[in-house]
């Protein structure tokens, strides 16, 4: 099954590696992933789509949450939450469908980015699925080209992040023997 | 921001003329001094051209350097080390080849859970990515090698992280941790601050367990009629023992220790049935298979002890105590789990079973008296016992000395294949960090570095490297690290001319065609020995074996036995791959004549 996945990460050189190669490792498949600094620009929030079997989706999260660069890594797959990716299209457009192809935007909310005398570049945000079909309407315009971020994820119910406080420091012996 | 750091290094000025002795040094004796208040005093290593600033400092230095002949064996020394002493070995190698030969040692040290801290050099920041002369991208390579690894290009940070890794290895599950270290770094000055706090905020750390569910726990072993203690490396790494022993002595319980667990629960106590799993006992595996609640501690139901899941424990219901939440449910379902360090888990899980004990264990008495007659028909059904020949010295005749001269007390590290198994049989240990050897990975070569590792450890104790004529060959180069350090580890070769192993599952699965199994050409041991400067003898005959191994243990130094067993015998009760827990092969009928 499809599992989205949100990650907040430190933003440290490898953290995305140690990700990545965690759902390698483990034979999943990655469908999509974002990523970008948070507010806090030490942190970054990933959203990953990746295909899993059902018995081991707890077992993923855990494996995740293992990563030390990992602060906190939640299921998002459901409960009451907001999937949008965005789709950068260009649509080669001859003159006589130039009009329909603006109407056809409108109804998704999509927006012109360019306009040239080949045809249009269309910025579109939504979930997956409108998303396709978005996609599959402009091609019937003519050749298309198209872009898609992958999905970015937002819970509607507060996380509770928690963090490792710090720990003081055993001190060993000091070396006796700094010259 | 020019203002700041004028301010600063006036501020820094000052300080050094206030203290006698200036804090300035270079990177590779900053890392020392985190070395020493780590408590380090040993290091496995092998220099190069990166770590010469390292091995420069160490030179007139305090911390035991030893020398190994392959940085594999570094890795696996240290992990001997950790496995003897639970602190973390240390090993150390340069870059490019010297990283990637540590590697097997890191994942070996990560499948068993044992911390080591590996220090590795890395070329001049400047050079990273440009292919430059020993250049390897250990960061990389080590990433799914380790529970974590660093990249230090900054002197600032190493303080820091050396500590950090050194949290890391042994705090939770334990485990490896590579540092890799720029040439710069070790080389540059900086001035060093002792560090006094480790901050990392995503590293979730469970230790003390649910208190509802170890009150859970307590009642359902009360109610269990046929409770089953399994115990695992965990017992081991938490330092648990006491506590193990304590719990299965309230309750009364069979226990089976893991190959990983041996010695968890001393193997002379009454409650102690053996080993369970692909090559454990009848009586141990039965036990598994007819408990009505396994009591599963510190161990990850790995498949070579359960076989088959469906038909493992089936009748069931399951306790999982354990520090990784993701063990937890991984490949059995759990009825209860308890995410916590075991030792502190079972602190308070026995002070609830014994405000029971006294109205609990006279209403059990009748259940139980039935379960340990059950355990006792199956162990006397299926005896695990050794055989003897007059005429040929069986392997298993070889443990059962070994096993006399240790009397439970000996460290024995084995390497892998048929003569570990017969070793985590017969070899009895009454202590936990006695028994070292390679169990998750199943490396071949373990055997003899990690007796260097647990030597150096524990000078005073008696050390044996039980190896195949296998496994010894892969690490044929450590002869000479233990003459050079002296080390008084006693080698004993189980020969039977073959990858027995792999032989006897060519025997058993593939029409017994042997492909690739026979070790001919095996070097005359004796001479190998006097090569090496090594006392060595060749034993032949079961008459011969008893004075081979006293002359062993009279040898104040490395002694090489090379013990002629016989070649075919195989390794039972088996539990072939993917079968079930319960449907043993098991032993075809052996004259049993004890020696005297
Ligand atoms: C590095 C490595 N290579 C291959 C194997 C596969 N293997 C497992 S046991 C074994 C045979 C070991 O032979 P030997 O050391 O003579 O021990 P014996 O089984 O004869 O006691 C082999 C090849 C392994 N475990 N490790
Ligand atoms: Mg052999």
């Amino acid at each position: 099954m499809l599992v989205t996945l949100s990650i907040l990460l430190e933003n440290k050189p490898g953290a995305l590696m140690r990700v990545t190669g965690l759902l390698s490792q483990r034979g999943y498949n990655i469908e999509s992933l974002t990523v970008a600094r948070t507010l806090d620009p030490t942190l970054s929030r990933m959203t990953i789509v990746v295909d899993v079997e059902t018995r081991l989706r707890p077992h993923l999260l855990k494996q995740m949450n293992r990563l030390i660069n990992c602060l906190q890594a939640n299921d998002l797959t459901e409960g009451p939450n907001v999937v949008r990716e965005l789709v950068l299209l260009r649509v080669r457009a001859a003159q006589e469908n130039r009009t329909a192809i603006l109407k056809e935007a409108e109804i998704f909310g999509a927006r012109v980015v360019d306009s040239s005398v080949e045809g249009f570049a269309l910025e579109a945000t939504g979930d997956g699925e409108k998303l396709d079909e978005f996609v599959a309407v402009m091609a019937t315009y003519g050749e298309i080209e198209v872009t898609r971020s992958g999905a970015v994820a937002v819970s509607l119910e507060p996380k509770k992040l928690r963090l490792s406080p710090p720990v003081p420091k055993a001190q060993g012996e000091p070396a006796g023997t700094v010259k | 921001m020019a203002f700041f750091t004028e301010e600063l290094e006036i501020k820094n000025e000052r300080l050094g003329d206030l203290e006698p002795m200036s804090n300035l040094m270079n990177g590779a004796r900053i890392l020392l001094e985190c070395l020493v208040r780590e408590n380090v005093d040993c290091i496995f290593g092998y220099p190069g051209g990166v770590t010469l600033p390292l091995y420069d400092v160490l030179y007139d230095h305090p911390i035991r350097h030893v020398l190994v002949r392959h940085e594999e064996n570094a890795a696996f020394a240290a992990s001997g080390y950790a496995h003897a002493t639970g602190k973390a070995g240390v090993c150390c190698a340069t870059s490019g080849p010297g990283a990637t030969n540590l590697t097997t040692g890191l994942v070996d040290a990560m499948m068993d859970s044992i911390p080591v801290v590996a220090l590795t050099g890395q070329v001049t920041s400047k050079l990273i990515g440009t292919d430059a002369f020993q250049e390897a991208d250990t960061f990389g390579i080590t990433r799914s090698c380790t529970k974590h690894n660093f990249l230090v290009k900054d002197i600032n940070e190493l303080a820091q992280t050396i500590h950090e890794a050194f949290y890391i290895a042994t705090t939770g599950r334990p485990g490896p941790v590579l540092v890799d270290i720029t040439k710069d770094v070790l080389q540059g000055q900086a001035h060093y601050t002792p560090v006094h706090e480790i901050h990392l905020p995503g590293y979730k750390l469970v230790t003390e367990g649910h208190a509802g569910q170890i009150r859970r726990a307590a009642q359902m072993m009360w109610e269990a009629r046929r409770p089953y203690v399994y115990a695992g490396g965990g017992i081991i790494a938490a330092g648990a023992s006491g506590e193990l022993q304590d719990l299965v002595e309230t309750l009364d319980a069979p226990t089976v220790c893991t190959l990983m667990g041996l010695g968890g629960l001393p193997s002379s106590h009454p409650n102690f049935v053996s080993m369970p799993g692909m090559h454990g006992s009848y009586a141990a595996n039965m036990g598994m298979y007819e408990c009505d609640l396994l009591i599963a501690l510190g161990v990850r139901f790995d498949d070579r002890v359960t076989g088959r899941l469906a038909a493992f424990a089936p009748h069931a219901k399951v306790i999982h105590v354990d520090i990784d939440p993701a063990e937890i449910g991984k490949n059995r379902a759990v009825d209860l789990p308890i995410v916590g360090d075991v030792k502190k888990v079972l602190t308070k899980l026995n002070r609830h079973l014994k405000e029971f004990a006294p109205t609990m264990q006279e209403e059990r008495a009748a259940d139980r008296a039935e379960w340990w007659q059950t355990v006792r028909n199956w162990k006397e059904e299926h005896p695990l016992q050794p055989v003897f020949s007059a005429t040929e010295i069986k392997p298993q005749h070889l443990m059962y000395e070994i096993d006399r001269i240790s009397g439970g007390k000996a460290i024995v590290a084995s390497d892998v294949g048929q003569h570990q198994m017969w070793a985590a049989q017969f070899i009895r240990f009454d202590e936990p960090r006695l028994w070292v050897n390679s169990g998750g990975l199943g490396s071949m070569g373990y055997g003899l570095p990690s007796a260097m590792g647990a030597q150096m450890a524990c000078p005073d104790k008696t050390v044996f490297a039980i190896v195949g004529d296998g496994g010894f060959q892969m690490a044929l180069p450590e002869l000479a690290t233990l003459v050079n350090y002296g080390l008084n580890v006693k080698v004993i070769i189980m020969n039977n001319g073959y990858l027995g192993m792999v032989r006897q599952w060519q025997e058993l699965f593939y029409n017994n065609r042997k492909s690739a199994v026979e070790l001919s050409a095996f070097p005359n041991i004796e001479h190998l020995g006097a090569a090496y400067g090594i006392k060595s003898r060749i034993v032949h005959t079961p008459a011969e074996l008893q004075a081979g191994l006293k002359e062993a243990m009279e040898e104040n130094g490395p002694y090489l036995m090379d013990v002629r067993v016989s070649q075919y015998e195989n390794v039972y009760p088996m539990v072939p791959a993917g079968g079930a827990i319960n449907e043993m092969v098991l032993a075809p009928p052996q004259p049993v004549a004890v020696p005297k």
